[in-house]
């Protein structure tokens, strides 16, 4: 099949926003990098109107639906039931002639649909096909999420496609295989396809499951309630259709004698990617975005580069986006964006915070300090968790974060949001201390 | 002056140096030692703070304190501002019939827009009473003509028209040339120099003073047409090529131009980095190895022409220059030359300053080019080319653009402004802002001037007896500017300014980064060099190692202009 990928890459932009003033021995430059990219009209009409695709006009993709299919997915049985109208609704979300596998999972990984190692090529038929095989899914068995992943990604590189996504639920712990081999299978998946991963009910680990998420670049969420699967798996499907362009790196050019303190994704989430630098030539490192539609991320660098007099100024960072090809060439998708540091003696220009890197510092703060205080009230530090939590509380508050708001509020009573005062309730519903720990690093952007 | 230590190569890079490079031509090291930084005040608006009352405000801009001098006779700037109300354009046939004052009398006499809204006395009395005034330039004023140099010393020709608002500028014309001025320096108790003043005049300009700061009838202008001394300008229809200009050389914007000096930007590829000598430079001017900027055209500007010179550094402190600089020289209708310098100084804590200093001196430039030829007296020239300025700054700011500007201060583009046009008999300076002029005359036992008054926080606590000078200066709101060119201006009230130097020197037209280290005209006097007048280009370059050496804080600007402005023979570059 002809491969039209390259005319279907997004155009990307790149801005940067960042104080480059520094004071006198000034080390440290902080940058909010914000990529976008915008595609040539295929996106939208991709999610709103999959139908009207045909192969070879849209972004040609393989998906893999992985069910947990583990005997307590029978308990209560409408996790199975809706586990089952979920993955219909998603099957029916596929575009035509996008590849696609259904998986059921235990303690290991079973071929569904269409099975003997193949994809299916959707259209109605196999749509219909597909569904009619979702009744042979029957809950018994154990848990090893490794083993899907490593048929999924079997499964997902037979065929030459340009997007590579799964889709991963699961209801309870990965206990039929060690963290090593989930590990492992990680590894190996990275960056050969995405996965968004979903924990229906209360069993799942959320740690396991936004794990999965972050390894894989895709979204990790709580689906409380099983009858909410199918708009969820819906909605999954539908973003995945509007992927056009895969592994996509942020490259990071830095200068001789300067070190990169950290980069991570702050917006939609917080992301941290400074392990994940694969080096790309002389003072350059790419860190992986994942596939990207119709969308915009932002990423906070912050580079330490050597001191320089007053009057000084540097390139600090050279931001660009890079399809890496196997070879090692990468393919540049044009946009560039430059962080500075401009030594000055103007105390008003150095000491000046740019808003954008104010917020999202705090917006990875929100994230850490809900992670942290959920820690220490699970551990029994009601103290400790009051405190964390209650900064979370005014964090969400300031930054106009409304959505962790409301989650914090089902875990603590806020007495005053502005000055973090807040008391730890007595009874909280497990799902909602799921949901605000698996959403903890959803973030808002800044206001404009 | 700077003495550079005689160095075989850059200490930087290792590129070989020339005897007297103050920088490396490579990498841009300095060569000098830098002294310890002295305070440093950058130039920054002070957007809300010390509004003043519309009325008061040419007093007191006019007002700021004129650095004592003994024995001066030579003016220090005279009032002349012109109140922020565009001026009527004057028609070259109505020149000779505004200007007041009578003959070519000696003596000095303060010019004093016409027409500007305030009766003098309404200036003399918003002046305050305690300003610190040098007794000095009273003196001058009484000699009896034909004293000293026997040329009309510091005769100020009164072409008031620069800043006349509108309403009838001739009549006012002559009761406002000179008597405002000295009243306004006179400040309260008793306008002797006034009576000075008039005194030292031809009978024509004592009568214009006589009725001291009461609307001169406007018979009386016209009673005195022939007292302007450049020849009568031509009718507007004539055309310029049929002009009887001298050929002094004209140099066409672009030649004008800063950015089209030859310091041209190497391409990308072809230069290996100044900082670290190991990598080359990309695209966006920074080392691809270490990151570096690299210098950049207007680090170092500088321009001779055969009767003015100017030299533009970014300074030791500041990581771009944000200064701009336009010479240029051409003729009056009558032949005789032009020489034009304007320097600007962008606001650094607004947005793109050095867009706006480049553009307000290209159009003030471009603007004086444009109306000497034609007639136009060069004081309403340089009025107008203040306001060309101001338009072309205020072009530059743009809310769309602004939107990406992510700088801890957006603020509109500003600049300061400071012009001056010599020709064979008169010296015109005009200013927005804290860029000053400074006149030097040739003969050192002569006293120095500083020919501007700041718009500057400084200036008006002075002017306005809220502090001494040295109280006000000692502030660290001293260096504020009041006055600027820019969308966010407040009324923008152009100071203009005419002289007849009764004997030759030369102007000195420079930014704050240079008076900074050379404040006080005496001061100024001593760095300016001695063979000034003869090597203007030199003088500029040791005018900005003066500064260099005195720290650098500041970018640095300097134009230097020798009076009177050459004649014909030798512009023949």
């Amino acid at each position: 099949m002809a491969n039209f990928s390259k005319s279907n890459v997004p155009q990307f932009s790149v801005e940067v926003y960042q104080n480059e003033y520094l004071p006198e021995g000034g080390r440290e430059v902080n940058a909010i990098v914000t990529v976008t990219s915008t595609g040539g009209g295929t996106v939208g009409s991709a999610v709103a109107a999959p139908h009207l695709y045909t192969p070879g006009q849209s972004p040609d993709a393989a998906v893999a639906i992985m069910v947990d299919c583990s005997g307590s997915m029978d308990y209560p049985p409408t996790k199975m039931r809706g586990a089952r109208d979920a993955t219909a609704a998603a099957i029916d979300a596929l575009r035509d002639g996008v590849h696609f596998a259904v998986i059921g999972g235990t303690h290991v990984a079973k071929e569904v649909y269409p099975g003997n190692g193949e994809l299916a090529m959707a259209d109605a038929r196999t749509r219909e096909q597909a569904k009619q095989s979702l009744r042979k899914l029957s809950a018994g068995g154990g848990t090893a999420i490794g083993t899907w992943l490593k048929l999924a990604d079997r499964l997902l590189s037979s065929v030459d496609v340009t997007i590579r996504h799964g889709i991963v639920l699961t209801d309870g712990r990965n206990e039929h295989e060690s963290p090593e081999d989930l590990k492992a299978a990680l590894d190996a998946s990275a960056g050969r396809f995405t996965a968004d991963a979903r924990g229906v009910g209360t069993d799942w680990e959320v740690k396991e499951v936004t794990a999965i998420a972050s390894a894989l670049l895709g979204t990790a969420d709580i689906v409380a309630d099983p009858a909410g699967l199918s708009a969820d798996f819906t909605q999954m499907m539908e973003t995945a259709m509007g992927k056009e362009v895969a592994d996509v790196a942020l490259r990071l050019w830095t200068p001789v004698d300067t070190s990169i303190k950290f980069v991570k994704q702050v917006a939609p989430t917080v992301e941290p990617l400074t392990d994940r630098r694969t080096e790309a030539g002389p003072r350059a490192g790419d860190y992986p975005t994942g596939s990207w539609g119709d969308e915009s991320r932002d990423y906070h660098v912050c580079v330490e580069v050597p001191e320089a007099g007053i009057g000084q100024e540097m390139l600090a960072a050279r931001v660009s986006l890079v399809i890496p090809q196997g070879d090692g060439t990468a393919q540049a998708l044009g946009a560039q964006g430059l962080v500075r540091a401009v030594w000055t003696d103007d105390m008003t220009a150095s000491t000046s915070i740019n808003p954008q890197v104010a917020h999202y510092t705090g917006q990875a703060e929100l994230a850490q300090v809900i992670q942290q205080g959920l820690d220490a009230r699970k551990a029994g530090d009601a103290d400790g968790a009051t405190a964390k939590l209650g900064r979370a509380v005014q964090l969400a508050s300031a930054s106009g974060n409304a959505d962790t708001a409301k989650l914090l509020a089902k875990v603590v009573d806020v007495v005053d949001a502005a000055a973090g005062t807040v008391r730890l309730k007595a009874k909280v519903a497990e799902a909602d201390e799921m949901t605000l720990e698996t959403r903890s690093t959803k973030t808002v952007r800044v206001k404009k | 002056m700077s003495q550079m230590p005689q160095l075989a190569a850059c200490p930087s890079c290792e590129e070989p140096l020339e005897s007297g490079d103050r920088f490396c031509g490579a990498c841009g090291y300095d060569l000098s030692a830098v002294p310890a930084p002295p305070d440093d005040h950058p130039t920054i608006t002070m957007n809300g703070s010390a509004p003043r009352p519309p009325s008061a405000a040419p007093a007191v801009a006019g007002a700021a304190p004129v650095p004592p001098v003994t024995a001066v006779d030579w003016p220090v700037a005279p009032e002349a501002d012109s109140s922020g109300t565009p001026a009527a354009v004057v028609l070259p046939a109505d020149i000779e019939g505004r200007e007041s004052g009578g003959s070519d009398s000696p003596g000095v006499r303060f010019d004093r827009p016409a027409g500007s809204p305030a009766p003098p006395h309404t200036q003399s009395s918003a002046l305050p009473p305690e300003r610190s005034q040098p007794p000095s330039p009273a003196q001058p004023h009484a000699r009896p003509q034909g004293q000293a140099q026997g040329q009309p010393q510091g005769h100020v020709q009164p072409p008031a028209h620069t800043t006349a608002p509108g309403p009838a500028p001739a009549s006012a014309h002559g009761s406002a040339s000179g008597s405002a001025p000295a009243s306004a320096h006179r400040s309260g108790p008793g306008s002797d120099r006034a009576s000075a003043h008039g005194s030292a005049s031809g009978p024509a300009q004592a009568s214009a003073h006589a009725p001291g700061h009461a609307p001169a009838p406007a018979a009386h202008a016209a009673a005195e047409p022939d007292e302007y001394p450049l020849a009568a300008p031509l009718p507007p229809e004539i055309p310029a090529d049929e002009l009887p200009t001298v050929e002094v050389p004209t140099l066409d914007a672009p030649l004008a131009d800063p950015r089209t000096a030859d310091l041209a930007t190497p391409a990308a590829g072809l230069k290996v980095c100044v900082a670290c000598r190991a990598g080359q430079v990309d695209r966006d001017g920074y080392c691809e190895n270490c990151g570096h900027a690299q210098p950049r055209e207007r680090d170092h500007m500088e321009q001779e022409l055969d009767a003015v010179a100017a030299v533009s550094d970014r300074g030791l402190r500041h990581h771009r220059n944000e200064d701009a600089f336009t010479v240029s020289a051409t003729a009056l209708p009558d032949g005789s030359p032009a020489v034009v310098a304007i320097v600007c100084d962008g606001v650094s804590s607004a947005t793109r300053p050095d867009e706006a200093s480049l553009a307000a001196s290209r159009a003030a430039g471009e603007s004086l080019l444009a109306a000497l030829p034609c007639g136009t007296h060069p004081q309403q020239a340089m009025h107008d080319a203040i306001l060309a300025a101001a338009e072309a700054v205020n072009s530059l700011a743009d809310p769309a653009a602004s939107a990406h500007e992510h700088q801890p201060h957006v603020n509109a583009p500003a600049c300061t402004l400071v012009g001056a046009v010599v020709t064979p008999t008169l010296l015109v300076v005009g200013w927005v802002g804290d860029s000053r002029v400074y006149w030097v005359p040739v003969d050192r036992s002569a006293p120095p001037a500083r020919l501007t008054e700041d718009d500057s926080w400084a200036a008006q606590m002075v002017a306005a007896g809220l502090m001494n000078e040295a109280e006000a200066y000692a502030d660290e709101r001293a260096h504020a500017i009041t006055g600027w060119l820019g969308a966010d201006a407040y009324e923008l009230e152009p100071h203009t300014a005419s002289f007849k130097p009764d004997r030759p020197g030369v102007v000195v037209v420079c930014t704050d980064g240079l008076w900074n280290y050379a404040e006080g005209a005496e001061e100024m006097a001593e760095v300016v060099p001695p063979d000034a007048a003869d090597r203007p280009l030199h003088s500029a370059q040791v005018l900005v190692g003066h500064a260099l050496d005195g720290g650098g804080h500041d970018n640095v600007t300097v134009a230097v202009l020798p009076f009177p402005a050459p004649q014909q023979g030798a512009g023949s570059a």
